[in-house]
């Protein structure tokens, strides 16, 4: 009986480029290296991929479904650098056969500083995503499942979604299971999926891991331990960004052909199926309230905040770029707000953790900086600038040294 | 396990990393219950009188076991100091070495005639040589006099000036020599090598049993630039000395200025020019800060011009050299600390620096920048990038705070007790047949 229900998470941060405070210009993006990764990225990961589960949907004649969470950053990316992806996205979403999530749409962390710039962000994805693929989504998941009640609660209020996801973490389920469909606290419409963290993250950490006693991981394996659940749940939801396939895992480690496997040996079973999110939501009714009064995210053992907001430099880096917020609104100036937001993606406040930074483990490898103090200054540079073009549009300059003034009046001029 | 090591100066006589390294070294292999007989060169007896109470070859007879200061002779119970009369000084090279012999000279004209002291080697000036090559081979040949009534296992030797005392002790007691290298030639001078200093430290370094690098910067050095075999060349990291008077005693100076740190010799492998270099680029954007040059150098005048030149001269202060206390003070006042060496094995005074919870920036051509991880790195050519992020510690509270804490935390795990432990097991290595 259990439904497979798998969402991948698709998303590139736009970088910045090495930004000193002598530098006075308004490109801060390092549009070669995203260039470039983007293509890497494309060509090891996204091509392959979504070949290969287009060609798993119609092998399965629609009984393969999926869901995807692309971000804004991400499609904007695609468009200008690997415009093939992105019609193999529109291949996908031709077959019916699958889901995309809402999102906002700069991967940001918006929801924890501006309830109405994470709104708008929200609606500007779900556009984005009606516009490219012709369809509306109804299922949303917070930048890295990042939730608590007040999240519940708004997504309910914005009336244009039927659940919600997030990380089926233990200490807000206790004895419960995360293969059930249930209800956010306080909520009387939406419902909440829970991600399958020690099935999903079988695939998505421990796949290549030779230390692992489970390995390898094949498909018939791992069917089985699908199959174990029937009787004691629903949906097993398999939540993990999608450069598990290719990026993280290495196309030698076997990870394409485990994939390209699963679906068959899934089905093989009579009571097992695939569901998309929203058929998950549709299916099966809540089995009971979820209350997380703190928030939880799908990082780390911690499943909290403090790969993003762990040290000093972090929360101060993002205080000071959401204080910016209604400046940069009565600016009204379109290219502003774009630079802004782009600030946003989390990505910017990940590369400064110093959590494990001496590990230089899995924090470091998705790491452009050598060191989390060099991405704070650089970010901090960034906004320094972003907040003398934010004041030339206000107020006469207020400047605080002769060559800052010499600075803020270079860029007030108008080219 | 005895240990017959040739070191430098011991504290408070230090003017630089080496006398602290040898101290902490000795102190750490003190703690471990390795007997240690310390030799060191001496200059002449007022210098050191009223501190320290060294002994000569030829006073050895009167004295067994040995005082040092107070505290000092508690704390380290197991070792035994030795010295031997030479003008031999940490970073002396041969151009200095002639400046000093003259003063040696005067110095000892003085302390003889005016109080004949009775430790005072007999022989008058004449137990000395006029060149540093020389020299560094009549102290190979005192050490190895004394090492005559000396029991050790074990030959250490600490830098270039020692390695010819080394390999004679070796040679003659039959014992394995061990070469600890805390720079080479190529640190002090760049690509003009002294080329007899380099064939003492390549003849040290093939001699001995075991090399022993302060960094794998300095080991690849040794074995690119010298030839020696890798699996010879060990790295054993520096510590730093946690300071027992450490206390919060607070600074009472209220100022308004902010505080950036130059500390070590004002010597062209210390690259104070990039410093002032990048001070000048600071200044282009920040005005309340002040750069502070404390140590003294052969390019100490040449940087007092440059800050001059640069219009910054009123912006940037130089103390002299400065020791103990007064380190610890100009530590607890700055709120940076930069080494922008241009090439260093090591580097001790970051540690230091992060002791007193001042948080760094360092050169990436140091060796102490494979140990540190909450520092601020920089190449020291690319004065832009060092202006940089100086800016960003003055004027960002939570980065120097970030730093601070994390930097702090990670210096107290580099201790000397572990380093002490490296040089054990490498002895003992050495003592194994092959």
């Amino acid at each position: 009986m259990p439904s497979v229900c798998f969402y991948f998470q698709v998303h590139q941060p736009t970088r910045l480029r090495h930004y000193t405070v002598f530098d006075n210009d308004e490109r801060y993006f390092d549009e070669g290296r995203n260039a470039a990764i983007c293509k890497k990225v494309a060509n090891k990961c996204y091509l392959p991929a979504n070949r290969m589960l287009l060609r798993l949907i119609q092998q399965h004649e629609g009984r393969f479904r999926i869901a995807y969470s692309l971000t804004g950053v991400l499609l904007e990316q695609l468009e200008k650098y690997s415009p093939e992806v992105l019609s193999t996205f529109h291949a996908l979403a031709e077959t019916g056969c699958v889901e995309f999530l809402g999102e906002t749409y700069y991967h940001s962390l918006a929801f924890l500083y501006s309830r109405q710039e994470f709104v708008e962000q929200v609606r500007k994805h779900g556009e984005l995503i009606q516009s490219l693929f012709g369809q509306t989504p109804k299922v949303f998941r917070n930048t890295e499942l990042i939730y608590n009640n007040d999240l519940g609660l708004l997504i309910e209020a914005m009336g244009c979604f039927d659940a919600v996801i997030t990380e089926g973490a233990d200490h807000i389920l206790g004895y419960r299971s995360p293969n059930f469909v249930y209800r956010p606290k306080g909520c009387r419409r939406i419902k909440m999926l829970l991600k399958n963290y020690s099935l999903s993250d079988d695939i998505a950490f421990r796949f290549s891991n030779r230390h692992w006693a489970e390995w390898p991981l094949t498909a018939g394996k791992f069917s089985q331990w699908v199959n174990a659940i029937n009787g004691c749940g629903q949906t097993v939801n398999l939540f993990m960004d999608y450069e598990t396939l290719g990026e993280h895992q290495w196309e030698d480690t076997g990870i394409f052909d485990f994939m390209r496997h699963l679906p068959g040996e899934i089905l093989k079973h009579p009571d097992n199926n695939f569901k998309t999110p929203s058929e998950v939501v549709a299916s099966y009714e809540p089995l009971g309230v979820v209350d997380v009064p703190h928030v939880i995210s799908w990082a780390d053992t911690e499943r909290d905040l403090s790969a993003w907001l762990g040290n000093p430099m972090q929360s101060n880096a993002i205080y000071e770029l959401y204080r910016l917020e209604k400046k940069i609104k009565r600016a009204n100036d379109e290219r502003l707000l774009t630079d802004w937001r782009k600030l946003q993606t989390s990505d910017h406040f990940y590369y400064m953790c110093t959590k494990y930074f001496a590990d230089g483990d899995v924090h470091k490898y998705f790491n452009p900086y050598d060191s989390p103090y060099d991405s704070y200054i650089n970010f901090m540079n960034v906004l320094d600038h972003l907040q003398r073009r934010c004041a030339s549009c206000e107020t006469p300059i207020v400047a605080h040294s002769p060559t800052q003034a010499a600075n803020a009046a270079r860029v007030a001029v108008p080219v | 396990m005895r240990v017959f090591m040739l070191g430098w100066e011991f504290p408070p006589f230090i003017s630089g990393g080496l006398g602290t390294a040898c101290y902490g070294l000795t102190k750490a292999l003190d703690q471990l219950g390795v007997k240690v007989t310390f030799v060191l060169p001496k200059m002449v007896d007022s210098q050191y009188a009223t501190h320290v109470k060294l002994l000569t070859p030829q006073a050895k007879k009167r004295v067994g076991r040995r005082r040092n200061t107070r505290s000092q002779e508690e704390e380290l119970a197991n070792i035994k100091f030795r010295s031997i009369l030479s003008p031999l000084q940490a970073y002396a090279t041969p151009q200095t070495y002639d400046e000093q012999i003259a003063e040696f000279l005067r110095l000892r004209r003085e302390t003889t005639s005016a109080t004949d002291a009775p430790g005072d080697p007999g022989g008058g000036g004449t137990d000395y040589a006029g060149d540093l090559y020389r020299e560094v081979h009549r102290y190979a040949h005192m050490a190895m006099d004394l090492a005559r009534d000396e029991e050790f296992d074990v030959v250490h030797a600490h830098d270039w000036m020692t390695y010819p005392a080394g390999i004679a002790v070796a040679m003659a007691s039959g014992k394995p020599l061990v070469v600890h290298i805390h720079s080479t030639e190529f640190d002090r001078s760049g690509e003009h090598v002294n080329q007899m200093v380099y064939d003492i430290e390549r003849e040290g370094m093939q001699r001995a049993h075991k090399v022993i690098a302060v960094s794998h910067f300095t080991r690849g050095v040794v074995i690119s630039r010298y030839g020696i075999p890798g699996d010879k060349v060990e790295v054993i990291y520096n510590g730093v000395e946690r300071n027992g008077t450490w206390s919060v005693e607070p600074v009472t100076i209220r100022r308004e200025e902010k505080i950036v740190l130059f500390l070590g010799r004002i010597t062209m492998q210390k690259g104070p020019e990039y410093f002032l270099q990048a001070a000048k680029k600071v200044l282009e954007v920040t005005d309340n800060v002040k750069f502070v040059m404390a140590g003294s150098g052969d390019l100490m005048y040449r940087s007092i011009e440059l800050a001059a030149q640069l219009g910054i001269g009123h912006k940037v202060l130089f103390t002299g050299f400065l020791r103990g206390n007064d380190v610890r003070r100009i530590f607890r006042m700055a709120d940076l600390y930069v080494m922008p060496s241009v090439s260093e094995p090591f580097g001790i005074a970051p540690l230091e620096a992060l002791d007193n919870d001042v948080p760094v920036i360092i050169s990436k051509q140091s060796g102490v920048s494979e140990v540190l991880r909450h520092a601020l790195k920089v190449d020291f050519w690319d004065i832009n990038e060092m202006a940089n992020k100086i800016v960003a510690v003055l004027r960002y509270p939570p980065l120097r705070m970030t730093l601070r804490n994390h930097g702090n935390f990670e210096v107290r795990k580099l201790r000397w007790r572990d380093a002490a432990r490296n040089c054990l097991r490498i002895y003992e290595e050495t003592l194994v047949p092959a």
